[in-house]
């Protein structure tokens, strides 16, 4: 890994990568850098973390269904698909 | 959202069974109705969120989802598999509900809203007066770093956090809505979002990015808000 030549990741960098970190799509030096950064501060920790928790938070929220009237339109035109272009 | 009806047993949006979408779109193939019910309810709640996005009543995007099961059914024998079905319905629907989205735009708050910022690449993910401007000691290191949320798990389930979460969705930009909504919501792959929205894999990356940071500061707003000393 090149040393000392590449500056040190600021926290404003930081979170602009937090994605790609996420992704998994960091070049190797990138996340080296990444990762060093986030061992030795608190408040990107708690922002990652908080990323974490909000896409999580996501993937909670509750899923709504077609209505029964919506659903028994849908199977009375299918019965006319199968009917007109099965039959 | 008082209407909702939340599915028991979660999110099916997440249960990812390719195997099995196969299996029932052979039996629709033959015509089975059985199949195309259970087809139906399994990818209704997905279709439906993606319409909601772009229309501004259930009773709309409802018809939406119906007509796209119409146009799928119309072109099953086109369908060659090489998308996911989801892929390949979440293209119909969203093409759908586009058109019919702008046929209502002048009734969508907050569409217009999110239309009118920018998908904007450059935006800053945090604020920039979060951090140290470069007068300061540390320039671009945290002037107010987050802070840890207490029992997150709990606190981003209530109802509460989650209008926040619907509204901060609610006012994006059109094509980072439904980027968040495809991943983070739905649960698609980023190569099934990026096929169903012709996106290139950095594009979607980046409406990610910026989707994910605004919700995540809504939430941390709205925490913060409720509790002031922190």
């Amino acid at each position: 890994m090149t040393q000392g030549r590449i500056a040190q990741l600021s926290c404003q960098e930081l979170v602009e990568l937090i994605t790609e970190y996420l992704e998994g799509t960091l070049a190797p030096a990138d996340l080296a850098r990444l990762e060093r950064h986030l061992d030795g501060c608190d408040g990107c920790r708690a922002y990652l973390d908080q990323m974490r928790e909000t896409i999580a938070a996501l993937g909670r929220l509750p899923a709504e269904s077609l209505s029964p009237q919506a659903e028994e339109k849908l199977l009375v035109a299918f019965e006319g698909w199968r009917k007109g272009s099965r039959g | 959202m008082p209407e909702q009806q939340a599915s028991p047993g979660g999110d099916p949006d997440s249960a990812r069974r390719p195997g099995r979408d196969e299996e029932l779109l052979a039996a629709l193939r033959r015509s089975d109705e059985d199949a195309f019910r259970m087809l139906v309810r399994e990818h209704g709640p997905f279709l439906l969120r993606l319409a909601l996005m772009h229309v501004p009543s259930r009773a709309i995007a409802e018809e939406v989802v119906q007509d796209t099961w119409l146009a799928a059914l119309d072109g099953i024998d086109r369908f060659e598999g090489r998308s996911s079905f989801r892929t390949w319905l979440a293209s119909i629907v969203l093409n759908k509900a586009r058109t019919q989205g702008r046929r209502e735009r002048r009734v969508l708050p907050f569409s217009f809203l999110g239309r009118r910022r920018a998908e904007g690449r450059d935006e800053p993910a945090v604020d920039a007066d979060r951090f140290q401007s470069a007068r300061d000691q540390q320039p671009g290191a945290w002037a107010r770093p987050p802070v840890d949320w207490d029992s997150p798990v709990e606190r981003l389930s209530s109802d509460e956090a989650r209008r926040v979460l619907f509204e901060a969705i609610a006012i994006l930009p059109p094509r980072q809505r439904e980027v968040i909504t495809m991943r983070d919501i739905s649960g698609l792959s980023a190569a099934e979002t990026c096929n169903a929205l012709g996106l290139t894999a950095t594009n979607q990356r980046v409406l990610l990015h910026r989707a994910r940071s605004k919700v995540r500061a809504a939430l941390e707003h709205h925490f913060q808000a409720e509790e002031p000393s922190r």
